[in-house]
């Protein structure tokens, strides 16, 4: 593997991730729109708390697909940028609508919220699985604008694969929503979204299925890449992962279920990566050719391991505590506040103390000194050893003042 | 070097191609930051008030602290979630609206939006665990969770502000025969002297604008003789913050200009609307910069230009005379821009002066009414001021986007029907503020704990702690606003 490949492989592990954890956000809307009766407050709730405490995060897979693609490959990012901006922007405005529906969604249930978020949840898959399918039909040549700005993704492919994206994330969202339900104890619930999950995942498998049939119509190329060699098992395992999830489901192994699911949609995605190599934006663009300087790609890197140092564990603990049930109403172990209050009377309860004049009087004399410096000094150490000691001071004063004015107002207010 | 630029040169691959609506691309990128900045000031500013509300409650074990931290807990996660989605748009905005530079320079500072992306991850993990922990978490560890989104919105400003920088003051690249190569991304984005005084800048406009539109709100509930301990409080800590940041912001904004005015001479000019390049220039306040290249009804302060940009009142400035028309920016946008801020920005000193000087010598707040009138109208005025910022910075830089190096006609998208994307943005826009505005009105009128509302008659805080557990949590289903009766939280 080239250096200039690695980039693109952790855009698949991207998309993947963002489809596999987005893909139920986007999915959820829709069961609470279709629920009826008297368990549709339920589902309503239950969909609602599942993802809200997850949905930001799961959001910022996205952004970093984006800023993979235009710091290694900035020529493919604007090639698809501006021949699909109608989709791009439909799809993005589908994502504001959704986020509306989170924000509205723990205060109020409001028919004109859900259905806005109905409405965006086809939407965005419908228009993302819509600029895949430009993408992958070769129809995104490289310049500005340069491609047909409705054809690239008013066609067969395009139509097909969005049409897959929207099922497929209403199928993710069943599965998720009744391992949740089950992991609640409430099988009732995890009843109606099994149901629910079945019946996507048949039509999304079928959609798949007509897909095939599409692309070998439509888009030779990958089509060809699909049905031999590596893409052919690859696919294999997918619908292998597709259909032992159907049976998981039947069979009530919830849990089980949520990642034989994942694991059929990461297949799909890798499907996509191998039946499209070499090229990013086929017929033409390689992935080799459209890469950046190799420094700028091993910065990229670079930044990239860092950030993942500090993200994997926070991602574990998030997703932890969701899955834990911590994060549920009432359910988990509530935490009591074990260290000010015992058997139901305080344990301490001091006052403020107030800053020392000492203290006041050095941060004063800092942010003095720092301001003076910023004035004298025009560049170099002394000018930013002067801001440094200003806006230290700065924070510093923040404190001390804001201590002083709160242990004032424990007293009646006077006038 | 396995350079892209040699197999698809950026300039061939994309050269400069008509856009009939270029105004309207600008346009609609300065609306979407417009949106996104002041929601963004939420992200960067408000934990740290948060956390240290809740601090105070643990401190002191009095519960009027904790009730104002978790309430102030809602309002940041409802913002977060605006400011994450008008940031998306803004991500799909760049390569939609200027695939032109996208294209040549994305792998110039890709790099600084590789790792924002990682502190937008950092924020977007700990904001909902700090919301949704609420009595989930030991007291301590829930407080500890609030440090990292607080971090993690001063590196994501960091980041953006240095790609905003570089497209100010551009280095770390060549452009060789009309190709960029040599592309040196470190150095590009973080040693770039532009970098810090706007990073420090725009930080601290953060705590100015959220500590004036917090404490704004208190102050409504102040005239409206809302005034126990736990409206007080919530009032004095965002105030006592913003009163501090303010002045402090006016030395930054002159650091700010030295700046500008070394490497960006002719947006310095255009500040000041100065045509001929002068010894001793003058600074001129109010008026308006004609055709003829003169102001017209400005109040002309002799040298003071001079002074304030190069700190000597003999320095010469350069004029706009020194460049060609199409080189120059909109002389009356930038400055009336400018303008507005550095009034906007003196105005708000001079309410801090008052707040401090009353709280040094008197020890209480101030009695007067125009005191809390002005502190309602300062939240908006620094908006005012925010966005009035960075139009001066933007729109000072055109016509170029990467200053000296790209125009912004080359770096614009070559499609069709770019205006109708922009009305269904107002649209969309529209949509969510509504929500956004709906959802805190109605955060507003939930009513207090029972225990605070217990306080407020008591007209004191010495309740003990057994009440803590107050059992509101965000997103706890549709009742979130059971009405009972009782003092709802500020004015909405
Ligand atoms: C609450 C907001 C606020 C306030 C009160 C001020 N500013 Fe400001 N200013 C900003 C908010 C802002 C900003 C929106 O944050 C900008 C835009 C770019 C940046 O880095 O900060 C900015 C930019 C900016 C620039 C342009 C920097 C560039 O183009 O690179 C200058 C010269 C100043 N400011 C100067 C001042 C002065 C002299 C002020 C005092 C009176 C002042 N600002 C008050
Ligand atoms: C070119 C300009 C900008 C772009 C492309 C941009 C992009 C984004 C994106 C994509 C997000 C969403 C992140 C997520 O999904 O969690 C976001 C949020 C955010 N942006 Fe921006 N942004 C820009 C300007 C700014 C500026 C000027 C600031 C201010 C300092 C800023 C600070 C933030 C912060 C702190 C967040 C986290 C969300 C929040 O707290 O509301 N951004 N931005
Ligand atoms: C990185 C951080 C950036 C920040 C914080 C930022 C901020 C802003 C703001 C606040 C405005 C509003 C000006 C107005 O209201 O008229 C603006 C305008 C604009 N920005 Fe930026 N910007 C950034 C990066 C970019 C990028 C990447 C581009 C891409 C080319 C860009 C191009 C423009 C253009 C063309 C305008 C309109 C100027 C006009 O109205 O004449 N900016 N920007």
């Amino acid at each position: 593997m080239d250096l200039a490949d690695i980039p693109v492989l952790l855009m698949l592990i991207g998309i993947a991730a963002y489809v596999v954890l987005a893909g139920a956000d986007f999915g959820s809307p829709f069961w609470t729109l279709t629920a009826r009766g008297e368990r549709a407050g339920e589902i309503r709730e239950q969909t609602h708390r599942s993802m809200a405490p997850v949905w930001e995060a799961n959001h910022v897979w996205l952004i970093f697909v984006l800023v993979v693609c235009w710091t290694a490959y900035p020529e493919v990012f604007g090639s698809i940028f501006s021949t699909l901006w109608i989709p791009l922007i439909v799809g993005c405005l589908g994502i504001i609508m959704r986020a509306v529906g989170y924000v509205v969604g723990g205060y109020a249930t409001r028919r004109w919220v859900t259905w806005m978020a109905t409405v965006a949840s086809f939407v965005t898959p419908f228009m993302f699985g819509a600029v895949v399918g430009g993408v992958v039909s070769g129809r995104v040549p490289v310049g500005n604008a340069e491609g047909d700005i409705i054809s690239s993704w008013l066609n067969p492919t395009s139509m097909t694969i969005g049409v897959v994206a929207v099922t497929l994330c209403a199928y993710l969202a069943a599965v998720y929503l009744a391992a949740d339900a089950d992991r609640k104890g409430r099988a009732d619930l995890a009843d109606a979204f099994r149901i629910r999950g079945l019946a996507a995942g048949v039509v999304t498998g079928l959609v798949a299925a007509a897909g095939v049939v599409v692309l070998r119509e439509d888009s030779r190329f990958v089509y060809e890449g699909l049905t031999s060699g590596l893409g052919l098992a690859d696919l294999a395992v997918s619908a292998v992962a597709g259909i032992v999830t159907l049976g998981l489901l039947a069979l009530r192994r919830f849990p089980a279920a949520r990642y034989t699911a994942a694991a059929a949609v990461v297949t799909i995605v890798a499907g996509w990566g191998i039946a499209q190599s070499p090229y990013i934006l086929p017929p033409d663009l390689t992935v080799a050719e459209a890469a950046a300087a190799d420094n700028v790609l091993i910065g990229l890197l670079v930044a990239i391991a860092i950030g993942l140092l500090i993200l994997i564990p926070s991602l574990l603990l998030l997703y932890g505590l969701v899955l834990a049930g911590r994060f549920d109403p009432a359910g988990g172990d509530v935490v009591d506040h074990p260290d000010l209050v015992e058997g139901g009377t305080a344990v301490h309860l001091t006052d403020l103390d107030l800053p020392k004049r000492r203290s006041v009087g050095l941060t004063i004399l800092v942010a003095t000194t720092g301001a003076a410096m910023t004035l004298v000094f025009d560049d170099g150490a002394g000018l930013y050893a002067g801001v440094a000691m200003l806006i230290g001071a700065l924070a510093t004063g923040c404190v001390l003042l804001a201590i002083s004015l709160a242990a004032r107002q424990d007293e009646a207010p006077e006038g | 070097m396995a350079s892209a630029s040699q197999v698809f040169p950026p300039t061939d691959a994309f050269p400069a191609v008509d856009q009939n609506y270029l105004l309207e691309a600008r346009q609609m990128q300065a609306l979407s930051f417009a949106m996104h900045i002041p929601l963004v000031c939420f992200g960067v500013a408000f934990p740290a008030m948060v956390i240290f509300m809740e601090w105070l409650g643990l401190r002191t074990g009095k519960i009027h602290y904790t009730a104002i931290a978790r309430r102030w807990s809602k309002v940041m996660i409802t913002l977060f979630a605006a400011g994450v989605v008008t940031g998306t748009l803004l991500s799909f905005e760049l390569g939609i609206l200027w695939p032109g530079f996208m294209s040549v320079f994305g792998d110039v500072f890709g790099l600084a939006f590789g790792l924002e992306g990682f502190s937008f991850f950092i924020e977007a993990i700990f904001i909902a665990i700090y919301v949704y922990g609420w009595d989930r978490l030991s007291p301590r560890k829930h407080l500890l969770t609030g440090i990292p989104v607080m971090v993690s919105g001063l590196t994501g400003s960091l980041m953006v502000i240095a790609v905003n920088a570089w497209m100010n003051n551009p280095s770390g690249f060549e452009v060789v025969g009309g190709e960029v190569t040599d592309v040196q991304p470190w150095s590009a984005l973080f040693g770039n002297g532009h970098l810090w005084p706007q990073l420090t800048h725009m930080y601290l406009a953060a705590y100015v604008v959220v500590g004036f539109l917090i404490a704004g709100v208190y102050a409504f509930s102040w005239l409206k003789g809302r005034r126990s301990a736990y409206f007080r409080t919530a009032m004095v800590v965002p105030l006592a913050i913003a009163c501090l940041a303010a002045p402090t912001q006016i030395l930054i904004g002159d650091w700010a200009a030295r700046t500008v005015a070394r490497d960006q001479p002719i947006k310095l000019a255009s500040f000041e609307g100065l045509y001929k390049t002068t010894k001793g220039a003058p600074e001129t306040v109010l008026g308006w910069y004609t055709d003829e290249n003169t102001i017209e009804y400005g109040i002309e302060i002799p040298k003071l230009l001079s002074l304030l940009a190069y700190h000597d009142p003999n320095a010469t400035v350069q004029g706009l005379e020194t460049v060609a028309e199409e080189d120059r920016p909109p002389i009356n946008v930038v400055r009336i821009a400018f303008q507005t801020m550095v009034a906007v920005g003196t105005g708000l000193a001079a309410l801090a002066a008052w707040f401090l000087f009353s709280w040094w010598r008197r020890k209480r707040l101030p009695r007067s009414k125009w005191f809390y009138r002005a502190v309602i109208a300062a939240g908006p005025a620094a908006v005012v001021a925010l966005i009035a910022g960075w139009v001066t910075t933007e729109v000072g830089r055109q016509p170029w986007v990467v200053y000296g190096v790209m125009r912004t006609e080359e770096a614009v998208s070559g499609a069709d029907g770019i205006v109708f994307g922009y009305a269904a943005l107002v649209v969309v826009y529209v949509a969510l503020f509504t929500a956004v505005f709906w959802v805190l009105r109605k955060l507003a009128r939930t009513p207090l704990p029972p225990e605070i509302v217990a306080l407020e008659h008591a007209g004191g805080s010495r309740v003990d702690a057994a009440g803590l557990r107050v059992n509101e949590r965000p997103g706890a289903g549709s009742g979130g606003g059971t009405d009972r009766k009782g003092g709802g939280d500020g004015s909405g």
